[in-house]
């Protein structure tokens, strides 16, 4: 097989794309209308974002330049950053915003994600929370890597110096992608690239849509950096309180070991990408701020639909997943 | 002469030091890093010392946050 298979669609527009991946003419849609961050338009931004990635089992690769899917890709996306540009508060304070992130709330009842699988989540929530954020983590620091060709200078040796660290530092069985497989295996979950898509809502999709988005558009390099940024700089602390969620949790040592890494290698990564990512790119590029806090608050942004939406599940009772995981083994 | 080895001090936590890394501690034990950089914790807050978390950080107390 040579790449996970398409995922079933839901809606017009997903319709559309798995039509042309299946090498048939692609229907017309209209794009005008469509809920921005819904299902349907984020599981299509999703496939035509694949395309650049891994693709699909049995899916022609060249179709990654097709002229008609690379037309409505554009159209999705204008729909997205739209609604993005209209969701979010927009600033050139880079370094305002930095520092807020730098601030670390404490407090007994703090609502986020790792707070809760921290303090008391079960570990079915737990296997749910990697099932969502494999759709990134099994393919980690790629997004981000489109912006090394497009910034020059001391930020770009910056951004590698974290990517380098992000890919294993040239020992692939300490790729972070690669921890987060043999996480997602001591588990008992698929580790397989795009195993569990049909699964995710598209709130988890619309995370990784907004770096594939940012980093294949050159006008949004500094969106990608920021986003970036943000996820070394909010990483580690959320990583601790990982880790001692699994501990509580009984889990094994090659299941902590991902988050276990990253409490120590986003610490420093926060250091780099600050004084020597974001220091020189604002140097050189100093029109970028603005889009660089866009990049940090549209993933905050995202981020927070996505945690709503699994606690809001959670607190129901119910699973946060579009469909059942099979049984731990 | 080789190059010096440089280490850069922040005005908020660790210190940063690139390539590989031995650290010795009082008590005799050796921390070893092949991080392309280091930060080395100085405030000796880490749970991790003498490898900084990020537990200088400044923290408030607070209702919401991310993540
Ligand atoms: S300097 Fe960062 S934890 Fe001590
Ligand atoms: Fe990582
Ligand atoms: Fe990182």
């Amino acid at each position: 097989m040579s790449g996970p298979p398409l995922p079933a669609p839901r809606g017009p527009l997903s319709e559309a794309v798995v039509q042309a991946l299946r090498g048939k003419p692609l229907p017309v849609v209209d794009v005008d209308g469509a809920d921005p961050y819904g299902d349907d338009l984020q599981l299509a931004l999703h496939c035509c974002y694949e395309l650049h990635y891994r693709g699909f089992d049995g899916v022609d690769a060249d179709l990654e330049w097709d002229p008609d899917l690379l037309r409505l890709r554009v159209e999705l996306e204008r729909v997205l950053l739209a609604a993005l540009r209209a969701d979010v508060e927009p600033s050139a304070a880079v370094d305002a915003e930095i520092e807020a992130l730098l601030v670390e709330p404490v407090g007994p009842d703090l609502r986020g994600l790792s707070h809760h699988l921290k303090r008391e989540g079960t570990l079915e929530q737990l296997r749910e929370y990697v099932t969502h954020r494999s759709v990134y983590h099994l393919k980690e620091a790629d997004p981000q890597a489109w912006a090394i060709p497009r910034i020059g200078g001391a930020a770009k040796a910056g951004l590698v110096t974290v990517e380098h660290d992000e890919y294993g530092s040239g020992r692939p069985e300490r790729m972070h992608s690669t921890l987060f497989a043999e996480m997602m295996t001591e588990l008992g979950l698929d580790a397989a690239y795009g195993a569990h898509v049909d699964r995710v809502p598209g709130e988890t999709l619309a995370e990784v849509n907004l770096m594939s988005l940012c980093g294949l558009r050159r006008s949004l390099r500094g969106a990608s950096v920021g986003q970036f940024a943000l996820v070394e700089l909010t990483s580690s602390p959320g990583s601790e309180r990982l880790v001692r969620g699994m501990r509580r949790l009984g889990c094994g040592p090659a299941a902590i070991r991902f988050y276990d890494e990253h409490v120590e290698a986003d610490a420093v990564h926060e250091q780099v990408v600050r004084r020597d990512v974001l220091a020189p790119l604002l140097a050189a590029e100093p029109d970028l701020a603005a889009d660089v806090v866009f990049g940090i608050r549209a993933a905050l942004f995202l981020g927070d639909r996505l945690q709503e939406r699994l606690l809001g599940a959670w607190e129901r009772g119910e699973s946060s997943l579009l469909q059942p995981l099979p049984a731990a083994a | 002469m080789p190059d010096p080895t440089r280490i850069v001090l922040t005005d908020d936590g660790p210190a940063l030091v690139r390539g590989p890394v031995e650290l010795d501690l009082p008590d005799g034990t050796r921390v070893r890093s092949d991080r392309a950089v280091t930060a080395v914790c100085l405030c000796r807050r880490s749970k991790r010392y003498p490898i900084c978390d990020t537990a200088h950080r400044r923290k408030v107390r607070h209702e919401e946050d991310h993540g």
